[in-house]
């Protein structure tokens, strides 16, 4: 029953659209359930990335730690969105961390697994590549516009 | 189509005309010789006037001459216009002092008085500029009271053109040489030649009339009238210098990023003595000050430009830092903006930007620069 | 005729009634009329006040435009003539001058739903619309209000916005630039918030305030996701001396910002916000 449930989801996911059933069977099979509990941090910055998340509900911060200094978020994703693409390029470890600001359900996806799926289907990793850019261009237009810091005083 | 009427007067009789408007308690402000220059002061009587005098403009250059003859308005256009007079440099909205954490206003309802102006000497051109500034200043969201005051009842006594600075383009933009009647008291055209020295006259309305009446001015024949027309109609047909106004409207909708902006950059100064001259330019600044002790405090307005540095200042810096961008509102706004905000140009043609600019950039040059065939991508020189 | 231009220029003296605290640089002044005069005006209009002797700023009005025995202004401390003016202490008296410009279209928005997008301040400007829609409840649909601060401690007005969260039919969405381990709400650009919001774009009209960068990022995708540019509202701002329309500081192309504006449709304008050095 898990299963099917899984497979439901991740075949009517916004993000897995225009997948084809084989391809999306395959994505059911590097996937798993997952819980966070508050304060519970999904991976840390420099730590191998081999999962990618699917949030259902919640919310997780991504955040980083200057030096001597508390850690600042610098971005927060929640119900629906996808998080995490290092898995998917070299060298495969995480630049953030993310850590969940309140009880958090996922489905986590087995990166280490798709990635080597993807070297040998091009196809599959070209359907990849294709998703997760766009997530990462809207992510960088984003940054450029935190990075102006237009609330601030001149 | 009813008939012109028209009278004549032998020249040296403006020396009556002056007298008359004083009689009639008017300040008489008119043409004289200072400094180098025209300017419009207050004059006692016809020995204040240029009498024979001309002046040689061009690009960045003015100097006086002698004419050869003894015109009494045979000069162009000088650096001041008649906005010297209806919109001072300078003036005081309010003084206000201050009691513990409070304040008072002291003099702000007082109504300014003016005495009655006679302008003696105003060129078509002038006239355009005056109606311009009439625009802005009085039919705005909220009437200059100051300007208002001064314009009122201004005994207006105007002079066509006969012949042209090269600086001058009003015909292409239809504000002259001809001075309309209808904004004016009394026209004159001035004649001198060979054959005598006079003024063709004109009155609209009873307050002209009744000058002329005063001054014995005999009727003017068909002849006189053909005679100044076709020194005015001379006067317009040798204007090498010409602006195309629609033309222009239209090229600077596109031309915002145009190299040509770069190239007038490199020369152009920001030195603000175009919006000096210049006589429809209002724009203006407010001054606050204070005594030492912080006790009183005084509100002037001052006349501005959009060349200086902090005219666009806003959050710790100004939107048009460089000169370029500063140069392009001035044009923009001139020949393009100033029609949206007020239903005509804010150029009236009279050339004061090209010879009071200290590199002699030329108004109509840009423009028609900026007009060019933007396919074939050449310069015009 | 039109009103005296002196009548514009001569400031009134309003007395600072209460100061209120928002963030370590942002004041709100509640000023009162020493002599009678009224404190009516539109939302999205602004006032000058003057520090005697010192000089003047435009300030937006941001207090509830259904009572005029006051005037209310928030304002960021941010440089010299700022911190003189919320140097004010309560007792102490400021000149002020107006309201000026143009508002925000309350009127035309009247039975469609209200799209707030608000930007760092600029939230001032936009707090006069969400009282006026609040106190009109029937006349409008939903009210949605999209908020981006620099950081959590930078949000304004913190108590009104929880309340007007709870309220029905009213949406609420906040976020930050960045955050520290205790702020528990989202980060990101404000554009990030539209996607939380059921918008139906035939029936919307969106008011946007705040940096001029960011009032167009926004007009843009609100124009993307199929409001009609028509319908997007944006409050602009120049240089200003006389905020009466006769000085010429604040042109921007053909518009006068203080008496055309300070508010535009984001349709008539949207060329002139691509050209750099307008």
């Amino acid at each position: 029953m898990e299963v099917q449930s899984l497979e439901k989801i991740i075949a009517e996911h916004e993000f897995f659209a225009d997948l084809e059933a084989y391809y999306t069977a395959l994505l059911v099979s590097c996937a798993s359930n997952v819980r966070f509990e508050a304060g519970r941090y999904l991976w840390h910055e420099g730590e191998e990335a081999n999962t990618f998340y699917l949030v259902r509900e919640g919310r997780i911060a991504v955040e980083i730690n200057p030096p001597m200094r508390k850690p600042i978020v610098v971005d927060t994703v929640c119900e629906g969105d996808v998080l995490g693409w290092s898995w998917l390029l070299p060298p495969y470890v995480w630049k953030f961390s993310a850590r969940a600001v309140e009880a958090t359900r996922a489905i986590a996806l087995d990166g280490k697994c798709l990635r080597n799926k993807c070297e040998q289907n091009h196809d599959l990793g070209y359907e990849m590549l294709k998703r997760f850019s766009q997530i990462m261009n809207r992510r960088l237009d984003a940054t450029r516009v935190q990075l102006l810091d237009l609330y601030a005083t001149r | 189509m009813p008939e012109r009427k028209g009278t004549r007067f032998p020249a040296e009789r403006i020396a009556d005309l002056i007298q008359a408007l004083a009689g009639r308690g008017y300040q008489v402000i008119g043409p004289t010789v200072r400094d180098g220059a025209v300017v419009y002061e207050e004059i006692a009587d016809s020995r204040d006037l240029p009498r024979g005098w001309g002046d040689r403009q061009e690009p960045g250059r003015y100097r006086l001459e002698r004419r050869a003859d003894t015109a009494w308005f045979g000069y162009h256009l000088g650096p001041q216009s008649w906005k010297r007079h209806l919109f001072p440099s300078q003036s005081r909205l309010f003084a206000a002092a201050r009691q513990d954490g409070s304040f008072r206003i002291l003099d702000g309802a007082e109504k300014p008085a003016e005495p009655p102006r006679a302008f003696l000497g105003v060129r078509a051109c002038e006239l355009a500029a005056i109606a311009a500034q009439d625009k802005v200043l009085l039919d705005g969201a909220f009437r200059d009271a100051l300007y208002a005051a001064r314009r009122n009842g201004i005994f207006v006594v105007a002079v066509n053109c006969t012949a042209p600075a090269p600086t001058c383009f009003c015909a292409s933009l239809g504000t002259g040489p001809e001075a309309p009647a209808a904004l004016c008291d009394i026209v004159l055209t001035e004649v001198v030649n060979d054959s005598g020295h006079w003024f063709l006259a004109e009155a609209a309305g009873a307050r002209g009339a009744g000058v002329l009446e005063q001054l014995g001015a005999a009727p003017c024949s068909e002849d006189d009238w053909r005679r100044a027309a076709s020194a005015i109609g001379a006067a317009a047909q040798s204007q090498t210098r010409r602006v195309d106004c629609e033309r222009v409207r239209e090229a600077l909708d596109t031309a915002f990023e145009d190299e040509r902006w770069d190239a007038v950059a490199l020369r152009c100064l920001a030195c603000g003595n175009c919006t000096m001259v210049c006589p429809t330019c209002f724009c203006t600044t407010i001054e606050d000050s204070s005594d030492v002790g912080g006790a009183r405090a005084e509100r002037w307005r001052r006349w501005d430009s959009c060349f200086t540095a902090s005219f666009s200042y806003i959050h710790g810096g100004s939107v048009r830092t460089s000169v370029k961008a500063r140069y392009r509102q001035w044009l923009t706004h001139k020949l393009a903006t100033w029609i949206d905000q007020f239903g005509t140009p804010g150029c009236v043609g009279c050339g004061r930007c090209i010879t009071w600019c200290p590199v002699g950039i030329d108004l109509t040059a840009e423009a028609q620069a900026l007009c060019r065939d933007k396919d074939d991508g050449s310069t015009v020189a | 005729m039109p009103p005296d231009e002196k009548e514009a220029m001569i400031p009134e003296p309003w007395e600072v009634r209460r100061v209120t605290r928002e963030t370590p640089d942002t004041f709100t002044m509640v000023l009162e009329p020493r002599n009678g005069s009224r404190g009516g005006f539109r939302p999205g209009q602004f006032s000058m006040l003057w520090v005697f002797g010192v000089g003047e700023l435009p300030i937006s009005i941001s207090g509830d435009p259904s009572q005029d025995a006051s005037l209310t202004f928030t304002v960021r401390s941010v440089g010299p003539a700022t911190q003189a003016l919320t140097g004010h202490s309560v007792g102490q008296e400021l000149g002020v001058r107006g309201p000026f410009g143009a508002g925000w279209p309350v009127e035309q928005a009247r039975g469609r739903d209200v799209l707030l997008v608000a930007g760092g301040i600029g939230l001032a400007p936009l707090r006069p619309v969400i009282y006026h829609v609040l106190r009109h409840r029937q006349d409008y649909g939903r009210l949605i209000l999209a908020y981006g601060a620099r950081s959590p401690r930078d949000l304004l007005y913190r108590k009104e916005l929880a309340q007007w969260a709870r309220l029905k039919d009213v949406q609420v969405l906040t976020t930050v630039d960045y955050g520290g381990v205790s702020w528990r709400g989202r980060v990101g650009v404000v554009t990030s918030l539209f996607r939380f919001m059921r918008l139906q774009p035939a029936r919307t009209a969106a008011m946007v305030c705040g940096p001029e960068i960011m009032m167009r990022l926004v007009a843009r995708e609100l124009t993307t996701r199929g409001l009609a540019a028509g319908d997007v509202y944006l409050s602009m701002e120049r240089n200003m001396k006389c905020g009466a329309g006769f000085c010429g500081h604040c042109q921007w192309g053909p518009h006068f910002i203080c008496k055309d504006g300070p508010v535009f449709a984001y349709g008539g304008i949207a060329p002139l916000l691509d050209r750099y050095e307008l």
